[in-house]
Formats: structure tokens, C-alpha cells, sequence
């Protein structure tokens, strides 16, 4: 490589073939296999996929937040150039709040139930950004006021539990932004609340990423949170990206059987009443011992033999939208697997 | 001050349920008291499904504990298939538990964990000493709700995924053979795919075992595929109740407006919309005096301070009243009819609540 030309900045975040396994009594569970993504300033990239598909394991590696001793975490993980991978958790904090930091779904967890939330704000604040205390105090009222918490000055005062669902996820919210972290990775922030509490949620970090120019990585189970707001979206099952592209392309073109299972079976206002729903039939597999082929061959409404002996891999149409498929939604060879499936009823088959 | 008023009640003879001035307080502190359900009156009929809508802490829960009467209201009737359930003695309402169901939000959590999965289904049959046949009974509704009797049925929860425990609980509650199911947020805290797996199923028990149900959620969309009739509430009152076709066509109320408004669409083309309800669910303890909307409403005016809305007709395309559709507003987003002078229209004949 040249040295001449300046360089570009690096991506803000640059994922390659990172792969995280657990040593368990039952055998060890590949949580992830093999996942690359790259997630630069100012851009909102959704991970969607089921429960158990890995989108937590894979955030929380990314961040170097995977420590267990039954854990192994491989690949390389680059924030602004800089690996992370191999890292020690002291090496971490260092990164953690103040170039990345992460929202989770269940506040009350995420917060200290027995400390004032300004306290929690101040601490990092102090921490991180060596703050005075009256400072500290102010810049904590500055960002509940920000993340739209009414009467903040009283509010620094209250206790997670004095708050309601809304207001604790927009305390950690919060907390997060305190440090100015370039990347800020949202697993399931809105799961656990309301629709008009998800609205308000995901309208929150949609204006703190472009007021900030952050990165985002906003982690979901429905389809239906990322469509208005992400760039690109990575679906995401068995542990691996089986589906990646552009927002419009992946909900308008998409190829993977999965993908479009999971847009299938979201309950739509469009719909007249009693409207049956597409359910996608069966659950994800076991990441113990996966057996060869396709990992949702056993769900698919498409499967051929050829899936059940071969693994499809990652591949680029050369428009920046990735699948793994063989049989891809809306192709003819799709169509074609789909009808030969439908002739021998091997749909019912796969019903739960 | 009178309650949101009787027009939700229906003059059928098909009714399984009713509830009127349905009244739930709970002591808070020394003295005070909270009103969680503030004088709610709607009915079911028999084979009908209602979808209960509205954000946490509306009262919805609290609303379906106070029907079959664990614990009983603070005021208020329920009629359940012609009995008035507070004048039934213990030995009567308990009698009468089996025919009144619930599954729950968490369904984790609500299955005793030490349990095999046979013997949950089967603990209702044995205390109720429908013993005959007991095995065969739960290998067959284990089977309804896609559980294989017998390569699950020995496992214990912990076992199971939350779509799976979910189902347990469905077959749980149906193996009484109750009429009324009550779900309450059974698809909250669940995967989408596995929800719509959940969504159906209940669909397909409920033509198979006459059920009549009472479905609470906090999302319109998820309501929509399995409702006959639509009841929204806000803040222990109802707000609006209309069939389901015509609720969601022609939203009267501006919180229904509002719930509509933030269900995210799944598709990129359709921008996410600019308005958000503001702010949260303001507290029971001192709710808003006249509309109890009014501090989140954006159209409200001063006479919403005022005045508290009483339920009244939404007036049908062309045809005038009688679509069973109500709203409880000074300003509906669809005409209304004016507000009746009394409380006349109540075909149950209960004396309106103080
Ligand atoms: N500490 C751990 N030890 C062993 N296995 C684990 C551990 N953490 C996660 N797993 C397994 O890794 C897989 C992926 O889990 P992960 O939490 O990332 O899923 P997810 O997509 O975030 O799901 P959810 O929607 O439930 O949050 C699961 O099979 C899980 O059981
Ligand atoms: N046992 C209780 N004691 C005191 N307050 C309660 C109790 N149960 C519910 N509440 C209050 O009643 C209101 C309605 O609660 P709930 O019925 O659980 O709402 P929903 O089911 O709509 O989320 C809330 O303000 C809640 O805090
Ligand atoms: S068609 Fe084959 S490769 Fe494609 S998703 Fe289905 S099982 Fe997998
Ligand atoms: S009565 Fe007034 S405040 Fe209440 S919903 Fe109607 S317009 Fe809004
Ligand atoms: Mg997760
Ligand atoms: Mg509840």
C-alpha cells in the first residue's frame, strides 16, 4: 500500500470473521461463525434475527465485552484501526463508554438500583473525562434534559425505580451518550416497552446519532423497527449473517427464505381483520454440533437436497447486497424450489 | 362526577360477559388510595374475541384480575354467563374458576419450574377431580398447541424456549375446557416469528374449543389479527370500543390515532412518522382532571380540563348511529353523536357509580 496519498480515515468499525464459541457441558456452542461488518460515522446498521440467533454474542464480542472463561472469541474486531480482539478487559475501559458504548434492553439491569441516576451519570463523566464534581452535575442535568427527560434537576436525584420504563431506558441512554462515544451499539432497546414508548425510544437515538454523527448498531427481533430507520441491515441466524445489504434492497429484493419469513410473519395494520400470519414454522437449531448445510433448511419452505448436504456461503451480487442461498426468494431457481416443494407438500412437512 | 357512562353495552341476548362500573383501587401510603380501573363498562359476547388495548400501567391486568375476581373489584358488577359473580358465595366462585381462564405475559415465569410439563396441564384436572381419562385428555391438548406429549411431556419448563412455555400455558388453561380465555400480553415478551406462531394458534383453538376471549396488548397491529371488537383504554378508563374493522378504518379517538400512529411499518419506503405521543402515562394517583388524555392530546382544548367525555355512538358512513362503535371525547376525529343527557341507554339496569 501507498503512503504517499493521506489516508482516509479508517472505518469506524471493521468486523472480520470474528467467531465466538463456548465451552459448555453439552458441547461447544458456536454462538458466532464467522461474521464480518463494517459500520461507519453517521450510519445506522440493523442486526435482525430470532432469539438465540446470536445478535447479543456478536455485540457484546465486538466490544470485547464476551470475558467468560468458557469463552473464546477469534477474528479481528478494528474501532477507528485500532484491534480489539486480544485486548484485556483493563486495556477496555479505556474504550468502553468513551469511543463505544452500548443500550440494552432491560434498563433495570443495566442500571445500579441502589444509586441516584445522576450519580451513574457523574461517575463516568468523573471517570472518563476527569470532571469536578459541580461540572459533573451540570453536564449530567445537560444530558437528561437532551435525552428528553422532563424536570431533570429534580430527576438527577431520583432511583431507577422511581422511574417509568421509558424514563429508565432514556437514562441509560443517557449514560451511554456521557462520554461522547463515536460507536453506540442498541441491542433490543425498545423490546421490553410500549409502541408509543419504542417510538419515542427509537426517535431519540435516531436524533442523538445525527446530532453526534455517531455510528450505530441497533440490534432487533422485528423487521419492522430497522425498515425507516437504517442504512443496512445484517440478518442473522444460527450465528451467522445470512442476508446483508442496503435497507431498501434487503426488504424489496431480498433472497434469503429467511428474510422473507421474518417480514412475512410481522402482524400488519394494512391487513383486514383475522388476517392468518405467516408464521415462519419450527424454532432456530441448537448451535451444538450443527449438522452440515444450511442451517434453516429445516424451516425452509424452499429447501432442496442440495441444501442439506452443502453450506451456502456469503456472497456478493456485486451490488453490495449479500446472501447465503442457493435457492434465492424471487429467482427463478427460488420459485422453482418453492413449487417443486409445494408438488410434494414437503411444506407440511416442516409445520410445527 | 359520573364514570365514562354504559354506551359500550350491547342489547344482545349472546352475551357471555359483562362488566359495568367496573371500579379497582389500591391502598397506597397511609390514607391514600390509587384507582388503577376507573369505572369501565364494556361486554363480550359468546365466540367473540375483544382486544384490550393501551400503554403499561393503563389498568388492563388489573381490569382482567378484577373480572374473575382475584381479588374482587372495589366496586362495579361482573356478569359472567348470567351470574353476578359478587353475589356468589367462595364455594360458587370457585366452582365457577375452571370456566374462566387466564395465560400471562411471562410465560417463563408462570409455570411452577419443578413441574413436568404433564403434570402442569393435568393439575387443573386433578383438583377439580376430572381425573377419567386424565392422560389421554393432556396428551391430546398438548398435541393442539404443537407440544409432542411424548418426547416433552416428561421435560420441565427451563427445557423450553418462551414460544414453547407459552404454549404449555395455553394447554394448561384450555385443558378445563373454560368459555373464557383471557390472554393478557401472551405475545408481549416473544420473538415476532414466534409471536405470529402464537397469534394463530390461538386463533385455531378458539374455533376448535368455542372460546370466547379477551386478548390484552399494548400493540394495535397485534390486536387486529385476532379481534372481533376493540376496547383502548387509557389511564383506568375506556377511551373507545368499536367493532375491529371499523375501529381501526375510522379511528375515532385521538389516543386510538396515536397507538396507530406508532406501530412501525415494515417497509422503508413508508417514512417513519414525525409526530410521537409525548411524554408517558401521567400517574394514577392524581390523574388529570376532565379528559384524562388531555395532557399528552394535541387537540386539546380548554373544555377538555373541564368536562369529563362520556362514552357516546360513533355515527356511522351514512346511516347515522348503531355501528356499536363509541368514543369518549369533546373532539372526536369522526362524528359522534351528542352525548345522551342521562345515563338512559344501559341495558343491564345497574345504577350508574357514585
Ligand atoms: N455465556 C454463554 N455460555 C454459553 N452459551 C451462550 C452464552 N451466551 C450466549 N450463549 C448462546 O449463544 C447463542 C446466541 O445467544 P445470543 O444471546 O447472542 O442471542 P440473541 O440473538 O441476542 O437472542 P435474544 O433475542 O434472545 O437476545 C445462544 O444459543 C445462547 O444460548
Ligand atoms: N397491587 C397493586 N398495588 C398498587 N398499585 C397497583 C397494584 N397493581 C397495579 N397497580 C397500579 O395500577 C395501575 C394499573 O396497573 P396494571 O393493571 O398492571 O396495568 P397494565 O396491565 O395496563 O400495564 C398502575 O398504576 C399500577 O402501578
Ligand atoms: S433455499 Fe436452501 S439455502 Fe436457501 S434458505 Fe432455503 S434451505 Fe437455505
Ligand atoms: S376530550 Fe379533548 S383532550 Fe380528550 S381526547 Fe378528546 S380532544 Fe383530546
Ligand atoms: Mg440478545
Ligand atoms: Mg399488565
Amino acid at each position: 500500500m501507498t503512503t504517499t496519498e493521506t489516508e482516509p480515515a479508517p472505518t469506524l468499525l471493521r468486523v472480520r470473521d470474528l467467531r465466538t464459541t463456548f465451552d459448555t457441558p453439552r458441547g461447544t456452542v458456536v454462538a458466532v461463525d464467522g461474521v464480518s461488518l463494517d459500520v461507519d460515522r453517521g450510519e445506522t446498521v440493523g442486526i435482525v434475527g430470532e432469539s438465540g440467533s446470536g445478535k447479543t454474542v456478536l455485540s457484546r464480542s465486538a466490544l470485547g465485552l464476551v470475558t467468560a472463561r468458557h469463552a473464546t472469541v477469534t477474528g479481528s474486531v478494528r474501532l477507528e484501526g485500532e484491534e480489539l480482539v486480544g485486548r484485556s478487559p483493563r486495556e477496555m475501559r479505556r474504550i468502553w463508554g468513551v469511543k463505544a458504548a452500548m443500550v440494552f434492553q432491560d434498563p433495570m439491569t443495566a442500571l445500579n438500583a441502589t444509586m441516584r441516576v445522576g450519580d451513574q451519570i457523574t461517575e463516568s463523566l468523573r471517570h472518563h473525562l476527569d470532571m469536578g464534581r459541580r461540572e459533573a452535575r451540570a453536564t449530567a442535568v445537560a444530558l437528561l434534559r437532551s435525552v428528553g427527560i422532563p424536570e431533570p434537576e429534580r430527576r438527577v436525584r431520583a432511583y431507577p425505580h422511581q422511574l417509568s420504563g421509558g424514563m429508565r431506558q432514556r437514562v441509560t441512554i443517557a449514560i451511554a451518550l456521557a462520554c461522547g462515544p463515536r460507536l453506540l451499539v442498541a441491542d433490543e432497546p425498545t423490546t421490553a416497552l410500549d409502541v408509543t414508548i419504542q417510538k419515542q425510544i427509537l426517535d431519540l437515538l435516531d436524533h442523538q446519532r445525527r446530532e453526534r454523527a455517531m455510528g450505530m448498531v441497533l440490534i432487533t427481533h422485528d423487521l419492522g423497527v430497522v425498515a425507516g430507520r437504517t442504512d443496512r441491515v445484517a440478518v442473522m441466524y444460527a450465528g451467522r449473517i445470512v442476508e446483508h445489504g442496503p435497507t431498501r434492497a434487503l426488504f424489496h429484493e431480498r433472497r434469503h427464505h429467511y428474510t422473507d419469513g421474518l417480514l412475512r410473519c410481522i402482524p400488519r395494520l394494512s391487513n383486514p381483520g383475522h388476517t392468518r400470519l405467516q408464521a415462519v414454522p419450527g424454532r432456530p437449531p441448537d448451535l451444538v454440533d450443527l449438522p452440515p448445510g444450511c442451517p434453516f433448511a429445516p424451516r425452509c419452505p424452499a429447501a432442496q437436497d442440495r441444501c442439506r448436504e452443502e453450506t451456502p456461503t456469503l456472497t456478493d451480487a456485486g451490488d453490495g447486497h449479500q446472501h447465503a442461498c442457493f435457492f434465492p426468494v424471487g429467482t427463478p431457481e427460488g420459485e422453482e424450489a418453492l413449487a417443486r416443494n409445494r408438488r410434494r407438500d414437503r411444506t407440511a412437512e416442516v409445520a410445527v | 362526577m359520573a364514570g365514562s357512562g354504559t354506551a359500550a353495552l350491547r342489547r344482545r341476548d349472546d352475551i357471555l360477559l359483562t362488566v359495568e362500573h367496573l371500579v379497582v383501587e389500591f391502598p397506597v401510603g397511609r390514607r391514600g388510595r390509587v384507582r388503577a380501573v376507573s369505572d369501565v363498562t364494556f361486554d363480550v359476547a359468546r365466540g367473540e374475541t375483544l382486544g384490550l388495548v393501551g400503554e403499561s400501567g393503563c389498568g388492563k391486568s388489573t381490569t382482567a384480575r378484577a373480572i374473575v375476581h382475584a381479588p374482587p373489584p372495589t366496586s362495579g358488577r361482573v356478569v359472567f354467563d348470567g351470574r353476578d359473580l359478587g353475589r356468589l358465595g367462595a364455594e360458587e366462585l370457585r366452582r365457577l374458576r375452571p370456566e374462566m381462564q387466564m395465560i400471562f405475559q411471562d410465560p417463563i415465569s408462570s409455570l411452577n419450574p419443578r413441574r413436568r410439563v404433564v403434570d402442569i396441564v393435568r393439575e387443573g384436572l386433578d383438583i377439580w377431580g376430572r381425573t377419567e381419562g386424565a392422560d389421554e385428555r393432556v396428551a391430546e391438548i398438548l398435541r393442539d398447541v404443537g407440544i409432542d406429549p411424548e418426547t416433552a411431556g416428561r421435560r420441565r419448563p427451563h427445557e423450553f424456549s418462551g414460544g414453547q412455555c407459552q404454549r404449555i400455558s395455553i394447554a394448561r388453561a384450555l385443558a378445563l375446557e373454560p368459555k373464557l380465555l383471557i390472554c393478557d400480553e401472551p405475545v408481549s415478551a416473544l420473538d415476532v416469528s414466534v409471536q405470529a406462531q402464537i397469534l394463530n394458534l390461538l386463533e385455531d383453538l378458539k374455533a376448535a374449543h368455542h372460546l370466547t376471549m379477551l386478548f390484552i396488548a399494548h400493540d394495535l397491529a397485534v390486536v387486529k389479527n385476532v379481534s372481533d371488537r376493540v376496547a383502548v383504554m387509557y389511564l383506568g378508563k375506556l377511551c373507545e370500543v368499536g367493532p375491529a374493522d371499523d375501529l381501526y378504518a375510522r379511528p375515532a379517538h385521538p389516543y386510538t390515532a396515536a397507538l396507530l400512529e406508532a406501530v412501525p411499518e415494515p417497509d422503508p419506503d413508508v417514512p417513519v412518522s414525525e409526530t410521537a405521543l409525548a411524554g408517558d402515562l401521567p400517574s394514577p394517583l392524581s390523574p388529570p382532571s376532565g379528559c384524562r388524555f388531555r395532557t399528552r392530546c394535541p387537540r386539546a382544548e380548554e373544555r377538555c380540563a373541564l368536562e369529563e367525555p362520556q362514552l357516546r355512538p360513533v355515527l356511522g358512513d351514512g346511516d347515522g348511529a348503531g355501528t356499536e362503535h363509541v368514543v369518549a371525547c369533546h373532539l372526536p376525529l369522526v362524528p359522534a353523536a351528542e352525548p345522551a343527557a342521562d345515563d338512559g341507554a344501559d341495558p343491564a339496569g345497574a345504577a350508574p357509580a357514585a
